[in-house]
């Protein structure tokens, strides 16, 4: 399964990538050749493509004149920026303190069983992709799940299945 | 809603969330449109600008902030007036003013209030500040995850600078100073001075060691002073009232106002300003209406994952600086969570540790390898597989891990884990001995059954029950499938009867 999941993220990144690299290039154009700039630019590349796709860094690279392994440690370092593919659907759980003690462990369980993902993992179909997120300062609505977004509050495992549904997602993936 | 006895609704400021509070750092949250300058204006907004630029020194401005005894509130409690000080005492031309907007502590949202409330009273201390040790430029570090911060901090900026509040000679005078916003993209440790910066400047958002501190080498190597939001927010209500009335509030060492988020078991979840040296005992009773479902207080945690859970025997406490310190807790940022009896004090301290194992940067081995060797003890009494002799390791790793971290992440990751041993020592020994959880929190120690003679059939469980592992015919007791339950606890919550048992 795993090898499966890899040969299809890798044709995903592979599509995007040469749909629209021109967007790197745009961006690129808007911001001086200062290191300052350099995350403002891997967010914006990260905001458009959703992830970090290799021959958009390899232009930054080019860009500042700096090394891959460089840019490679900015991306692995700041959690909003990703080297994969991110699913259609990214289900962002809480885990801040009252989440926690509301129960957002079960949530992340219950997830794990209805789309047999993990936090950090996208669906095979690319669809959905789950992330835990630390404090999203909804503390009253305790647990919190996010999906793309939009907020749902007080979560419980039953609730989490409708709204899983509603989004096309059901146990059998 | 809160209702007099005559039957009237009672006023906002009457009711006991309120009446209790003292808004100074929230003065405007909620009551003025955030995107209108207009009505920041008319509510003395720019007023204190305005008095310092046309009648005060900069250096009258740094001494009446030190007069106000104002210290930071973003954790450490540093003196802020002395942070303004040395930076303008730092030989330079080049300085700048920087806020810490990267609110990262899971259960704190004091910070994200201003920024989507007040947003204007934030660029009006930052100006001052630049003003103050002489600055041309500062920077906001604010949350990537806080969107509609974001977007009225923009807007505030360019509102400011239509109305020459921001740019050049601002107020007619020789002073120019100019505002500009970085994202931050998800890191804890960002919230760090230097790896803030570093940041800043385009870099990993790793620490340095200090000194040289940020006020004589800080954003390219000049002169920078750093903030938080909330500090910041109590600035020119002290510029234009006085340090003497901002010394009025609160108590010897710890002046004014804090912010606190109570979230977690308690009735009135929200954002509490209260005056300095408040019991916490009114804050968790008065303001925040005690715990819901007639559950037994336990502990406050206080300081999210750098800080320590308060036991009910403390809670006469007033709440300072100081005597957090002492009780093995701190202010931090902010954050206030309240736990009842039904939470295990061992998973807490596992929660807040893998917290910051996981935003740990790795720089430094002590917090790098000496969090996660901790994490997996715990991680082990958690799960009944506990030894003697865990607690005595845990401690001894804290210790060396506080005194040799190279920044505050891993100087308090131990905290969270030191003051629940110290308060709460038997429900370590619990899990480690007896393979017991006291709160019947660790999964991996409880077991749930159905009594028998208890048990009417009612089906409730068997609704509510997610996967499935409730069976039994109607009017009928039931039964649940241990190996198919996930110990969610839906079906305990559910019955009626009292007829589910956890063991």
């Amino acid at each position: 399964m795993d090898d499966e999941r890899k040969v299809s993220v890798k044709k995903m990144s592979d599509e995007k990538i040469t749909t629209d690299i021109s967007f790197t290039k745009e961006i690129l154009t808007k911001y001086p050749k200062e290191q300052r700039y350099l995350l403002a630019i891997l967010q914006d590349i990260q905001r458009h493509y959703k992830f970090l796709p290799r021959k958009s860094l390899s232009m930054v690279q080019e860009y500042f004149d700096i090394p891959l392994s460089r840019l490679y440690s900015m991306a692995t370092f700041y959690k909003a920026l990703s080297l994969k593919p991110k699913g259609e659907y990214v289900i962002k759980i809480c885990d801040g303190t009252a989440c926690h003690l509301r129960g957002s462990n079960i949530i992340i369980d219950e997830i794990k069983k209805l789309l047999d993902i993990v936090p950090g993992d996208t669906t095979r179909d690319g669809r959905f992709s789950l992330e835990t997120v630390n404090c999203l300062g909804s503390c009253a609505a305790a647990p919190v799940v996010v999906i793309n977004d939009r907020f749902f509050g007080k979560v419980t495992p039953s609730k989490l299945k409708e709204i899983i549904e509603e989004y096309g997602g059901n146990g059998d993936e | 809603m809160e209702i007099n006895s005559d039957g009237r609704m009672r006023a906002i400021t009457d009711t006991s969330f309120y009446k209790n509070q003292t808004r100074i750092a929230l003065r405007n949250c909620g009551l003025i449109n955030p995107e209108v300058i207009e009505e920041y204006i008319a509510n003395d907004g720019y007023m204190a600008l305005a008095k310092a630029l046309t009648e005060m020194t900069p250096q009258e401005v740094i001494d009446e902030v030190l007069a106000s005894g104002l210290r930071g509130r973003g954790g450490g409690g540093f003196p802020t007036g002395r942070k303004w000080q040395f930076a303008a005492d730092a030989k330079g031309d080049i300085k700048y003013v920087v806020c810490n907007a990267d609110e990262g502590d899971p259960g704190a949202f004091m910070d994200r209030s201003v920024l989507e409330g007040d947003p204007h009273s934030l660029l009006e201390a930052m100006t001052l500040a630049g003003y103050a040790i002489g600055a041309q430029e500062g920077y906001i570090y604010v949350r990537a995850e806080y969107p509609i911060a974001v977007k009225r901090l923009n807007l505030a900026i360019s509102q400011a600078r239509e109305r020459g509040l921001l740019g050049k000679n601002i107020f007619g005078t020789d002073f120019s100073f100019d505002l500009f916003l970085r994202l931050g993209s998800g890191a804890f440790v960002c919230g760090e001075e230097t790896a803030l910066l570093a940041s800043i400047e385009g870099k990993r958002g790793e620490p340095r060691p200090r000194p040289p501190f940020p006020a004589n080498k800080g954003l390219w190597g000049k002169p920078t002073i750093i903030n938080n939001v909330e500090t910041y927010a109590n600035i020119p209500v002290i510029l234009l009232k006085g340090a003497d009335w901002f010394g009025k509030i609160g108590t010897e060492k710890s002046k004014g106002t804090k912010v606190f988020a109570i979230g977690g078991k308690i009735n009135n979840t929200g954002l509490v300003e209260i005056a300095m040296g408040t019991p916490l005992k009114e804050v968790i009773y008065d303001i925040g209406g005690g715990i819901p479902n007639g559950k037994k207080f336990k502990a406050v945690q206080t300081g999210g994952p750098s800080g320590g859970c308060i036991p009910a025997e403390l809670l006469d406490m007033p709440i300072e600086y100081d005597t957090l310190i002492q009780a093995g807790s701190m202010m931090g940022s902010g954050g206030m969570i309240v736990m009842d009896e039904d939470n295990c004090m061992v998973d807490i301290a596992k929660f807040f540790l893998s917290f910051t194992q996981e935003e740990s940067c790795g720089k430094c081995p002590p917090c790098r390898i000496g969090t996660k060797r901790m994490l997996e003890i715990l991680d082990r009494i958690t799960k009944g597989e506990g030894k003697e002799g865990d607690i005595e390791l845990l401690e001894s790793l804290a210790k060396s891990i506080k005194a040799s971290a190279l920044c505050g992440l891993g100087q308090t990751a131990p905290n969270p884990v030191l003051s629940t041993i110290r308060y709460f020592r038997d429900e370590y020994e619990a899990h480690i001995k007896e393979k017991r959880c006291p709160a019947g929190s660790c999964k991996a120690l409880i077991h749930y059954e159905i009594i028998a003679d208890k048990c009417k059939g009612c089906g409730l469980c068997a609704k509510v029950c997610p996967v499935g592992a409730i069976s039994g015919e109607k009017k009928q007791p039931h039964v649940i499938d241990k190996e198919k339950c996930i110990k969610c606890n839906s079906c305990f919550d559910r019955c009626r009867f009292d007829a589910i048992r956890k063991y």
